[in-house]
């Protein structure tokens, strides 16, 4: 009966412990529905990407589409190359479709936001490992001060 | 010369010790396993694991309450209370789950290993043993070793889902943070796989020290009285110590660099 009793205690001891993954993983994470799903790849190439970075999301109209899995440099004339992952739920956005860096908020992370063009005739879907042409690069903070002041000493003349 | 020997003889017995420490774990653990040995370690996950469940649980709880409490007064300044889930989150499954569950570890199931094996072996049970041809490592150190391995993790995990259902009850039940926004911002800012199997992985390097200076502290242990009780202070002491050195190596190792 003792050992019967110890065995029960170490089963309840299990459960709990399941149970503690399952709401990490589930309630906490989130991460195993979302990550499960297949993907594929779109690169584009900004002339400046500030601070995006590998795990930012891309999204369209604020909902979440995909995410950056890589950024590189083009080793022929040195522009970053950020590559996206898109949910294939998600499939048949239109060739002229853009891109740009955005921050959400005003301190907040930057992500990628995505603009699906207008589809006509003669313009085809984008698929895996399609380039983007349109990108628009991200805000540099300095540049537009530098701007600014530019602008404005143009104007007091 | 009496002060550099006393140094050299002290690094020398610290060496051998580590020497054993080590030829004592892979005694028991690289020993064939035994099917009867299973149940021997059942018996110890009750032992080192459930009945450190309580301690765990309450300690937890009031965890999560303190930290939803303290950052909600600093977060609410900035209107960023939203942002109180992850914070508790986040700081339980990184460093707090595993740390503390391993110092509560040590001081509750560790010492009770150290003082355990000791006792056996100043009352010449491990001779006994020996005597009657089995393997005390693989009868007594190996059951016990695995039992923290599993157990420590499993505790850790505990502590970190009671601790965020702590936060919950305090910020959400009692100071009227949104509760979609807790949950929401929680599951957007932490990752599966950076937070929560980081935190495991640590888990699991603290059980295993924790467990290995514990058992080997009890069966290193000069047996008597006053050796047992120096040997359970000396568990708790250097397994505490190592955890948050080791701590620190594995918060750099794994969130330091980008």
């Amino acid at each position: 009966m003792n050992k019967y009793k110890t065995e029960l205690m170490v089963g309840v001891f299990v459960v709990l412990t399941i149970g503690a993954i399952l709401l990490l993983a589930l309630k906490v994470a989130n991460q195993t529905m979302s990550s499960a799903g297949d993907t594929y790849s779109l690169y584009a190439k900004f002339d400046n990407i500030g601070g995006l970075k590998v795990r930012s999301a891309v999204k369209v109209g604020g909902v979440t589409i995909g995410r950056v899995s890589d950024i590189h440099l083009d080793k022929d004339d040195y522009t970053p190359v950020v590559t996206l992952n898109i949910s294939t739920d998600y499939e048949g956005f239109p060739d002229t479709s853009s891109v740009s860096i955005l921050t959400s908020g005003l301190l907040g992370e930057q992500y990628v936001g995505f603009q699906p063009g207008f589809s006509f005739d003669g313009v085809e879907d984008l698929k895996n490992g399609d380039y983007l042409q349109d990108t628009k690069s991200a805000l540099v903070l300095e540049d537009l001060i530098g701007q600014f002041l530019f602008n404005r000493g143009g104007s007091d003349d | 010369m009496s002060f550099l020997q006393q140094v050299g003889a002290n690094t020398i017995a610290r060496i051998a010790a580590v020497g054993r420490a080590g030829l004592m774990l892979s005694g028991a653990l690289f020993a064939a396993p035994k099917l009867k040995n299973v149940s021997l370690t059942v018996r110890q996950v009750y032992v080192v694991g459930v009945q450190s469940l309580l301690i765990i649980v309450v300690s937890g709880l009031f965890i999560g309450m303190v930290m939803a409490l303290q950052g909600y007064t600093i977060l609410v300044d900035y209107g960023a209370e939203g942002s109180l889930g992850p914070m508790v989150s986040l700081s339980l499954l990184r460093e707090l789950g595993p740390v503390v569950t391993a110092l509560l570890f040590a001081g509750r199931a560790g010492s009770a290993l150290t003082a355990e094996i000791g006792l056996m072996k100043a009352t010449e049970q491990l001779s006994s043993l020996e005597m009657m041809a089995v393997d005390p490592l693989r009868r007594v150190v190996a059951p016990r070793f695995w039992a923290g391995i599993i157990s420590m993790p499993s505790l850790a995990l505990i502590f970190s889902a009671v601790g965020i259902l702590g936060g919950h009850l305090v910020g959400v039940d009692w100071l009227g943070v949104d509760s979609g926004s807790y949950w929401s911002i929680m599951q957007s800012t932490v990752e599966w796989q950076k937070d929560v199997m980081n935190g495991v992985i640590k888990s699991l390097v603290f059980a295993l020290v924790v467990t290995w200076i514990a058992i080997f502290k009890g069966y290193d242990s000069i047996p008597t009285s006053e050796g047992i009780s120096k040997a359970t202070t000396e568990t708790v002491v250097f397994s505490s110590l190592a955890v948050l050195g080791l701590d620190f190596v594995l918060t750099a190792l794994m969130f330091g660099i980008e």
